[in-house]
């Protein structure tokens, strides 16, 4: 599956490449006078090639503006404590503050999109770039000041979201199966039953071998939230749109789950093979800390991956939109949706294969942890 | 920077959601709907055993009931080839003993034929020998019934008792 990761990272580059070269040919070139070669990163051909160039946001207030492609992307790539719905309307999240002082609760809104400040219990906050900073006496921010933002941002909702439904579908597929007891499933639950097979037939049981059962319920679980936030994060508009699996917050916490999951049930063959490993006593000094690196790198790796995997998506369709705003003509159009189609199609299968590999490699580690030798 | 830089926040909502949907799915889903996919998976298994069970005592079954029919023909032709030799030993004894009966007849009657040519021999005998001398003593009566013929024979009887 490593290959196939490989693979398709390098056709997301070979496609940026090309959509890049064909943009640049049926363009008139002197739009591009800036521009000394064809094929340069994406964010610089960007940035340089923009020119008066208007955004989604703020498009029709400041007029004419500086159309910055790598600013609108990070944007949607982020975080945020709101959630954009459509033209100028937002949906305001809940802004949660751990201060020295206390809890501190309220609605972005008051924020008005960061051009006011919100005088809190304790103290007066700003949001600057979708940060909330703390402003001083002075009126300026006040960086020293310790604030532990536990909001409900645009991730955490999405995530809600996401994880409402997961309990919707699979609780009314267990009902199904209570309903009907020993028949064929039916509608939602033969939909669902595959996947669920799949996971144990395929996943857990030949990695783990016969002690899958007691961690089906954690296979299970990752494979569906990992899945449907990805499939969450494909849909452009409201109930989606936020880039959960492609935030390293989330990823970290799956990988932690991962680590925790695999090293709570390692047995003393998964510890003898670390800490005395079946080599020459000499090399225990080289082998020992290469092992012990081994335990943080595997979920490492996991988080890295899904993490790098999704974001790069969401970037690729963003760039690819963001092309009908550098050029400003809708002759571009059809071409950027021609591959954003194509791009979202291929993001339709990461979708479900990277939360493949994420269970398939945490079902791997556990059976690497649990497996007895004879 | 901000990118790859996990954020408090999200990483507390993230934990907190993840293991509370774990334990929800855990005791709401992955329990009935695993459950009741293996005990499916078992009655299936088991009603295919059952089946597989039930062609293996049909086919029981069916080679029992040929091989009793075998068996009853075997029988029936064991039965048949007995009556038969039965008869024919039957047969022969009737016909050696009728053959040993007839033989014995035989000789009986042989020996009574016999028995009579015997007598009736002997019969034969007594008349020959009564009737030769009856004839005997008429032919001598008739011849000596003159003087010298008597002599003559007298004397022709001495002659053979003098020889001797």
């Amino acid at each position: 599956m490593d290959c196939n990761q490989v693979f398709v990272s390098k056709v997301k580059k070979v496609i940026v490449v090309f959509t890049l070269l064909i943009a640049f040919l049926s363009i008139k070139i002197d739009t591009f006078a800036q521009v000394d070669s064809a094929v340069v990163p994406v964010d610089s051909v960007v940035a340089e090639s923009a020119e008066a160039v208007s955004g989604q946001h703020g498009a029709v207030e400041h007029g004419k503006e500086k159309f910055e492609p790598t600013k609108v992307i990070m944007e949607h790539i982020a975080d945020s404590h709101m959630w954009h719905l459509w033209g100028h309307t937002s949906l305001p999240l809940p802004v949660i503050l751990y201060t020295n002082g206390g809890l501190e609760i309220f609605s972005s809104a008051h924020f008005h999109h960061g051009e006011h400040d919100y005088a809190g219990k304790y103290n007066t906050y700003r949001l600057v770039e979708d940060h909330v900073k703390v402003v001083g006496a002075n009126g300026q921010i006040d960086e020293t000041a310790s604030v532990l933002d536990f909001s409900i941002t645009k991730n955490v909702a999405a995530m809600f979201v996401a994880i409402l439904v997961i309990l919707i579908v699979f609780i009314s597929v267990a009902g199904a199966y209570k309903k009907r007891v020993g028949k064929a499933p039916k509608g939602l639950q033969s939909f669902m039953e595959p996947i669920i097979v799949f996971v144990r037939d395929d996943i857990a049981k030949p990695n783990i071998g016969h002690k899958y059962a007691k961690f089906m319920p954690y296979l299970l679980t990752t494979f569906f939230f990992i899945l449907f936030n990805n499939l969450f994060g494909l849909i452009p508009i409201f109930p989606g749109g936020a880039n959960v699996t492609g935030n390293i917050a989330l990823t970290f916490v799956m990988a932690l789950g991962t680590l925790i999951i695999v090293n709570i049930n390692g047995n003393k063959y998964y510890w003898k093979h670390i800490f005395k490993p079946d080599v020459p006593f000499w090399l225990y000094p080289i082998m020992i800390p290469v092992e012990l690196i081994g335990i943080i790198s595997k979920p490492f790796a996991l988080m890295v991956r899904l993490f790098a995997n999704i974001t790069a998506g969401h970037i690729i369709v963003l760039s690819l939109i963001s092309l009908i705003f550098i050029f400003e003509t809708l002759a571009i159009a059809p071409v950027s949706v021609a591959f954003v189609l194509f791009m979202d199609v291929l993001e339709l299968l990461v979708a479900f294969l990277q939360a493949f590999i994420f269970t398939l490699l945490t079902a791997l580690f556990i059976g690497m942890a649990v497996e007895e030798h004879h | 920077m901000e990118l790859v830089t996990p954020s408090i926040g999200l990483v507390f909502w993230t934990a907190l959601a993840f293991i509370c949907l774990l334990i929800l799915l855990r005791k709401f889903a992955w329990k009935p709907i695993l459950g009741a996919i293996h005990e499916r998976e078992q009655s299936i298994d088991e009603a295919l055993n059952k089946a597989e069970l039930a062609k293996q005592e049909m086919a029981r079954l069916t080679s029992q009931n040929q091989d009793l029919m075998q068996q009853a023909r075997a029988e029936r032709d064991e039965i048949l080839k007995e009556a038969k030799t039965l008869k024919d030993s039957i047969l022969n004894e009737a016909k050696k003993q009728a053959q040993v009966e007839g033989a014995k007849l035989i000789e009986k009657a042989k020996i009574e034929i016999e028995n009579q040519k015997k007598a009736a021999l002997a019969e034969v005998k007594d008349q020959v020998s009564t009737l030769s001398l009856e004839i005997a003593e008429r032919v001598l009566r008739t011849q000596l019934d003159d003087k010298t013929k008597q002599e003559a024979l007298v004397a022709n009887l001495l002659k053979d008792v003098e020889l001797n």
